[in-house]
């Protein structure tokens, strides 16, 4: 059986696979699980969802620190009484099996008496006993079942964040008085025209106060509310000089209002309530629509979500201890382990470093480090234990400092203008005028009507179906995006997201996967005993480049090493049936280095007899060629990389022409080159580490790409699942699609006020007219948009899937 | 004839204590994940057959079914 996969994760088994209790395991995290699971009564997890199990990952001494009981104690929600409540973030949860486990945890162990899964938000809420438990047992083992949760230092900043449920409220209070005024409504809209009255009219006539008060009392809370959003808005707008769509709406609202009371005082008509509660109804359902995101993921995050809590200390009396980051004072000394990030600016004193920057400047090779050098935080230790003094705090680091740029506290947001703000201005300046040209000729000809034609044009002319159309075809988009896994903020994005003409991307991690690498040869060819030693030499080692050079090497027979010595930093031996090889840097296999490219290249000798060197080229993501043809045509590109250019000659036969290229960026630099471009253009960055958050935070749309999209990814306007880069160019052209969508629905309800505003002239406005023309332009927009979204959201579907 | 006044009273109170249980609903937090308990609506049948078939304790199930709610 060529295609087996694995029962609990459902990954090919490979040629490792385990067999148990008659199953086939990937591995034997995945059989560990199964058999947790099976022994404790959890099997029916298999039977909800098959294969849908997560691989447990090796954690190890990583959650030692959650011994420390004050980092507990800031951890957990509740503490009391021998009960902790905690909220765990658990990005693994992806299906039903996965609410069906965790909320089963009680079978595990007798401590936890209770545990909620929040599906939408991917968090775990665990209350437990800590008498015969704790916290790090708890984490421990939902790692040990493989869902290890993501505690990271910006749980430990979090502030108690309250629930904002106003709009919901508002909702509820504006579809609560709608429906009810619509019903006392009704026996106003059913009189017959005076004169055909019959003997009816009496009864209606004696209890019209009564009715009309009621739906006054109603209205009230949605107009002191529901709708005070719309007057704190429209407020705001004006009193910086802009004229906003809130604010024909706030003024619409307000006279729908008096003139409705002053109606009902004097008896001169039933009053607007029910297009008054219609119209707030309609405007806050298009607001809740738009505000539903993804709550899941964090657009928000800093280096705090990406740095660990704590860290291990060794203490004067070489005793170790585990403290929380901000403790960590000038002059410590830290342990970090294999895997751990480097939380603050350092001095290494012992051990030999390889540290992973990729994340924090881009350079896509490791850095080898020798005691008494300096490391900066964020890079990532790949193997072996390092011992350092600190230099800096936490917050004073190289990378934390860069947070202290102004572009991260600036919200794109607020200072764009939407289409739906620059159409309402020309509107409500149309409106007004309309009004008074109106009102000055009834002054005229007659000065009785004037007021009520006034009002009417502002009631009519209130820009319900304006204000409805941009959310929901927005909205919708967002939706139809995300179901194509590119995951936006707001709706705000994507107006933006329909301006930008210039495009740069980072290289690394970004045109690049980190997830294969492609491998050359390049040297004297290697015989088959040759092979199949390199192979073994290499299944000893963890460093992640045997790891790969291992992955691709052909060769079945692994034979049994004599002897195999690993010499960090710079290589390993292995020998067998006489036979030596050494795999490594130049230098260790006895070979002049600097080779002048700056590709990554490990060397061979065998028998001390130099073979030749496998070479490391960065593998570029499929269809990026294509995706920088399409967008090449309509706007500028560029590569903003970290690295050095030794890719520069590939890159160039990838990309089209005019793509320009620099290389070398800090940071900072990333930053000031968008800066630069934004003078004269609308820039999309699209990055994906911490070195290009400074950029994403500075564009007009920051777009950070991920391979995992739960994992930590920087500050940004959206998140693009890397398996659909080759669609960002269709994302492009769908956002511009979508504000003609918008401007199409502008048309369709100026056309409807248009009609309105013939009988608000004319002064024949009746409130039944005025009921059945509000809802049906609002009704009719929502489906329009709906319709043309999801007709374009189609054309996603269509290629390469 | 005050038959109606009756009549709006009534329907009134019906609607405010519709009302009422929404903003409490709201307030309990049945809202804020407006996913996991159709899911977990689900799940119940299935963990009484599995609780049956090992034989535990009844009194178990019903808590978990409490604690689920």
């Amino acid at each position: 059986m060529a295609n087996m996969t694995c029962y609990h994760c459902g990954d090919d088994c490979g040629r490792d696979k385990v067999r148990f209790d008659e199953r086939d395991f990937c591995c034997h995290g995945c059989k560990t699980v199964y058999e947790i699971f099976t022994s404790n009564g959890l099997s029916n997890f298999y039977e909800i969802e098959a294969k849908a199990g997560n691989t447990p990952k090796e954690v190890r001494s990583k959650y030692d620190f959650l011994d420390n009981q004050e980092i507990v104690s800031k951890l957990v929600e509740f503490n009391e009484e021998g009960v902790q409540v905690i909220n765990l973030s658990v990005p693994s949860i992806h299906c039903s099996s996965c609410i069906w486990v965790l909320e089963n945890l009680n079978k595990l162990h007798p401590s936890i008496s209770n545990s909620q899964v929040d599906f939408p938000k991917k968090t775990l809420r665990v209350t437990y006993s800590y008498v015969n438990f704790s916290l790090k047992g708890l984490v421990l083992m939902l790692s040990s079942i493989g869902y290890e949760p993501y505690i990271s230092l910006d749980e430990y900043d979090k502030k108690e964040k309250r629930k904002d449920r106003s709009l919901i409220y508002k909702l509820g209070v504006a579809g609560f008085a709608f429906g009810n005024v619509m019903l006392l409504s009704f026996p106003e809209y059913f009189e017959l025209p005076a004169g055909e009255a019959g003997v009816e009219e009496f009864w209606l006539e004696q209890y019209k106060p009564v009715f009309r008060w009621l739906m006054f009392a109603f209205s009230l809370p949605v107009v002191f509310y529901a709708s005070q959003d719309y007057f704190i808005s429209a407020y705001k707008g004006l009193r910086s000089k802009l004229l906003n769509i809130d604010v024909p709406i706030a003024l619409g609202v307000l006279t729908l209002f008096l003139r409705s009371t002053v109606d009902i005082i004097f008896d001169l008509g039933s009053g607007f309530f029910d297009s008054l509660t219609g119209l707030i109804f309609f405007l806050l359902l298009g607001k809740f629509f738009q505000q539903r995101t993804y709550s899941f993921l964090s657009f928000e995050r800093d280096y705090k979500s990406y740095f660990p809590i704590a860290v291990t200390r060794l203490n004067q009396d070489k005793s170790e201890e585990n403290i929380q980051i901000y403790k960590v004072k000038v002059g410590d000394r830290l342990l970090i382990r294999s895997n751990e990030i480097i939380p603050v600016d350092c001095m290494l004193i012992k051990g030999s470093a390889q540290i992973d920057y990729s994340f924090v400047t881009g350079e896509s090779q490791a850095v080898f480090k020798e005691s008494g050098e300096k490391l900066f935080a964020g890079g990532k230790q790949l193997s072996g234990l390092l011992e350092v003094e600190v230099l800096k705090s936490v917050s004073q680091s190289y990378l934390t400092q860069l947070w202290g740029n102004s572009v991260f506290s600036k919200d794109k947001a607020s200072a764009f203008q939407t289409l739906t703000d620059s159409i309402g201005k020309r509107f409500t300046a149309g409106v007004l005028t309309i009004a008074t040209l109106a009102t000055l000729f009834w002054l005229v000809y007659e000065p009785s009507m004037a007021l009520n034609v006034f009002t009417a044009v502002l009631i009519i002319a209130c820009p319900c179906a304006i204000a409805l159309a941009a959310p929901f075809t927005l909205g919708n988009m967002l939706r139809i995006f995300g179901r194509q896994k590119l995951y936006l903020k707001n709706t705000n994005a994507i107006e933006r997201l329909a301006k930008i003409d210039t495009a740069i991307f980072d290289k690394t991690g970004t045109l690049t996967t980190t997830k294969k690498d492609a491998i050359l040869y390049e040297g004297v060819e290697l015989t088959t005993e040759e092979i199949a030693l390199l192979k073994t030499t290499l299944r000893a080692s963890n460093h992640p480049l045997s790891r790969s050079l291992y992955g691709i090497l052909q060769s079945n027979a692994i034979m049994t090493l004599d002897e195999f010595q690993e010499h960090t930093g710079k290589g390993i031996e292995g020998r067998a049936n006489q036979h030596s090889i050494r795999i490594g840097s130049a230098g260790y296999v006895g070979r002049d280095s600097i080779q002048t490219s700056a590709d990554t290249a490990v060397y061979v000798s065998s028998d001390d007899d130099f073979k030749g060197r496998f070479v490391f080229k960065n593998s570029y993501r499929e269809g990026i060629s294509t995706v920088f043809q399409s967008l090449g045509s309509s706007m500028q590109i560029g590569v903003l990389s970290g690295d050095n250019d030794g890719e520069r000659k590939q890159l160039q036969k990838i990309l089209p022409v005019r793509t320009q290229m620099h290389f070398n960026q800090k940071p900072e630099d990333k930053l000031q080159h968008i800066e630069h471009l934004q003078k004269e253009h609308k820039v999309l960055m699209v990055g994906d580490g911490l070195n290009d958050a400074g950029a994403l935070a500075q564009s007009d749309v920051g777009i950070a790409v991920s391979e995992d999209i739960n994992v930590f990814s920087p500050a940004c306007d959206g998140i693009l699942d890397a398996s659909q880069f080759n669609k960002l160019s269709t994302f492009m052209e769908l956002s511009r699609k979508s504000i003609q969508v918008i401007k199409m629905s502008f048309v369709l309800s100026l056309c409807y006020n248009l009609v309105g505003l013939y009988f608000a002239v004319t002064g024949q406005l009746q409130p039944v007219i005025a009921a059945i023309l509000m809802p049906l332009s609002s009704i009719s927009i929502v489906l329009f948009t709906t319709l043309m979204t999801n007709a374009l959201g189609r054309k996603l579907n269509q290629p390469t899937n | 004839m005050s038959v109606i006044y009756v009549l709006l009273a009534i329907s009134i109170t019906v609607a405010l204590v519709f009302f009422v249980a929404f903003v409490l609903s709201v307030r309990s937090g049945q809202y804020d994940d407006a996913y996991t308990p159709s899911v977990r609506m689900l799940f119940e049948d299935e963990l009484l057959d599995q609780e049956s078939n090992l034989d535990t304790d009844k009194a178990e199930i019903t808590q978990t079914k409490r604690t689920n709610q």
